[in-house]
């Protein structure tokens, strides 16, 4: 028997989970609030939905604790089950059932009582605006009404805490909007703390009143979206250089107060100017004299990309990359004769 | 949380029968190589002695129990294999992480299984009247359906064992292949598996198919190659082992 601790919805120490020797999740730590809407950023293959299987009893942790909803997901399984909801990544409706029959399914499950459960059915139907296709068989669905569902069958039992693995994964971008409107309304009206994984960079800033940043199992950065694109210091300002990086120019930049950071990547130079607007003629003219020729500039608020860039030394975009070239290898390599 | 969930048995089972009216072509497909079989092998040795069955006995009467028996091994391991659709399609993880215990989801699995397997045992025979089938008695009719349940259940137990060791769907057409088949070559269904070697007859002893189609012979036709406890008794441990084994193996699978 674990220590009870309702304070949080989640409270996570040192929580690690290896598969035959790879730390997929690296002795994480941190608390959740009740009514939060807490996000889980990170590349595919960071250790999100590694990490959200164990806070759903559905792996078990290699060492360290967990306890959702005041519960040890180690000793109190059954009582963690009955407090959370869990959307997943992939599909997980039966095709062959209707809508409402999928909520049935679910609502018998966790025990609910007849009267309860027709009750509960159309209000979360009708939360998700699915009441009238509430009969169809799943398989006539679309994307997104299938998220949609999946989003109420994670309400129908009243959850004190919600799972949603990557909930707008695969869904066109208008389809994304309404999916991230629905996360927003529940987590006000039903009161429920939602913990979300996500490797779009809007959406944990849009949606999270927390995030936090997941590289290699591991979190490298944690905090609300505001604050972590605050504390880069200033606006972003990349430049394309059109002879390659110069040390010169570099240094003499370094020189200014208004600089905060500097990086090199991948053929850009990416700078952190506070109020970048007033400084842009100033690095052009420095440019200038050090004979560097710049062919493009960029100024923009910092997003949580420039975070991630700033914890990890790489974009989500070339983690990305790098995975979608090593599954495609992999699945070559499987799909030999 | 009680190890028995009775709520969640009931919905597991209903989603099991609602699938299954759904499925017409399933259904079908699965009902048409026993009928197909029937209808050739029965008029094509209709007339022939077969070494081995006994004086007097038709052989369409001997081979109708068998074709059952090929209907309940291939619904039932299909049943129990249709954990690994549940695995493909995510629904697994669904009900995996609700507060229903294990013991209660591979119950309800069974008793699903075994329903419509029995159903569409029982199809079987019908249709088999029309091709002139006589069954002896009316509680031989209601034994054979007890023979049936139990035969199900051994083999959904063996599918959901199988399907805990498998990951994904490519076995399954070896698991066909490779252990269906033999199975019921080896159960008599057929031709008697006296007429096989020595040793092959051996493991025909080892299969719970054999008891379960010489059961039902000898409560539909009152012809059996062993007395009619034997072949209960036999049928039964076959059971047991193979729901723990099933059991056990599902507790250990990993659902993600």
């Amino acid at each position: 028997m674990g220590v009870q601790d309702n304070a949080y919805a989640i409270k996570v120490e040192n929580l690690t989970k290896k598969f035959n020797g790879n730390t997929a999740v690296d002795s994480i730590s941190f608390v959740v609030e009740k009514g939060e809407l807490f996000g889980l950023l990170g590349p595919n293959g960071a250790g999100k939905t590694t990490t959200i299987n164990m806070l759903a009893t559905l792996l078990v942790p290699t060492s360290g604790s967990a306890f959702v909803a005041g519960y040890d997901v180690l000793t109190q399984r059954d009582e963690v089950r009955n407090s959370i909801g869990v959307v997943f990544q992939e599909t997980a409706l039966d095709n062959r059932l209707t809508g409402r029959e999928n909520l049935e399914f679910h609502s018998v499950m966790y025990g609910m009582k007849k009267e309860e459960r027709r009750k509960r059915i159309e209000e979360v139907l009708a939360l998700v605006e699915l009441s009238d296709k509430a009969d169809l068989l799943v398989e006539k669905y679309s994307g997104g009404m299938k998220r949609r569902l999946e989003i109420a069958r994670g309400l129908v039992h009243r959850p004190d805490v919600l799972f949603l693995d990557e909930p707008s994964l695969g869904l066109d971008t208008q389809t994304r909007r309404h999916i991230w409107d629905y996360v927003r309304k529940l987590n006000k009206e039903e009161k429920v703390t939602i913990i979300l994984t996500t490797h779009y960079m809007e959406e944990a800033d849009y949606l999270c009143d927390r995030v936090a940043i997941v590289d290699h199992g591991k979190i490298v950065a944690l905090d609300s979206p505001k604050n972590l694109k605050d504390a880069l210091g200033g606006d972003v300002v990349s430049l394309e250089l059109d002879g390659g990086y110069s040390d010169d120019f570099e240094a003499e930049l370094k020189t200014r107060e208004w600089l905060k950071r500097i990086d090199r990547h991948d053929g850009t130079l990416n700078l952190k100017v506070r109020n970048a607007d007033r400084h842009i003629p100033e690095i052009f003219t420095i440019a200038e004299s050090r004979g560097v020729s710049i062919s493009c500039v960029n100024i923009r608020k910092p997003s949580l990309e420039d975070v991630f860039l700033r914890y990890t030394g790489r974009t989500m975009r070339d983690q990305e990359a790098s995975q979608t070239e090593r599954s495609r290898e992999m699945a070559r390599r499987r799909h030999k004769p | 949380m009680s190890m028995i969930n009775l709520n969640g048995i009931y919905i597991i089972w209903l989603r099991e029968m609602k699938t299954f009216i759904r499925a017409k072509s399933r259904v079908v497909g699965m009902l048409m190589m026993p009928i197909l079989l029937l209808g050739f092998l029965g008029s094509g040795f209709g007339g022939a002695m077969l070494p081995g069955i006994p004086e007097g006995v038709g052989y369409l009467q001997y081979l109708v129990p068998g074709m059952v028996g090929l209907t309940m091994i291939f619904t039932s391991m299909f049943a129990g294999m249709s954990v690994l659709w549940d695995r493909q399609f995510g629904f697994l993880k669904e009900i995996m992480v609700t507060p229903v215990s294990r013991v209660s989801i591979v119950i309800g699995r069974i008793l699903g299984g075994t329903t419509t397997a029995v159903i569409q045992g029982i199809g079987i025979l019908v249709i088999s009247l029309f091709l002139g089938f006589n069954v002896s008695s009316a509680p031989g009719f209601i034994i054979s359906i007890a023979f049936m349940a139990l035969i199900s259940v051994a083999f959904i137990g063996m599918g959901l064992a199988i399907a805990s060791k498998l990951k994904d769907m490519q076995g399954f057409g070896l698991i066909m292949n490779f252990l269906i088949f033999p199975l019921l070559f080896l159960s008599g269904a057929i031709f008697p598996v006296n007429n096989l070697p020595a040793v092959v007859s051996y493991i025909a002893y080892l299969n719970p198919l054999t008891y379960g189609i010489d059961g039902m012979r000898a409560s539909l036709i009152g012809v059996s190659s062993m007395p009619i406890a034997i072949d209960i008794l036999a049928l039964f441990a076959f059971c047991v082992i193979m729901v723990f084994a099933g059991a056990y193996l599902f507790e250990k699978s990993e659902s993600v």
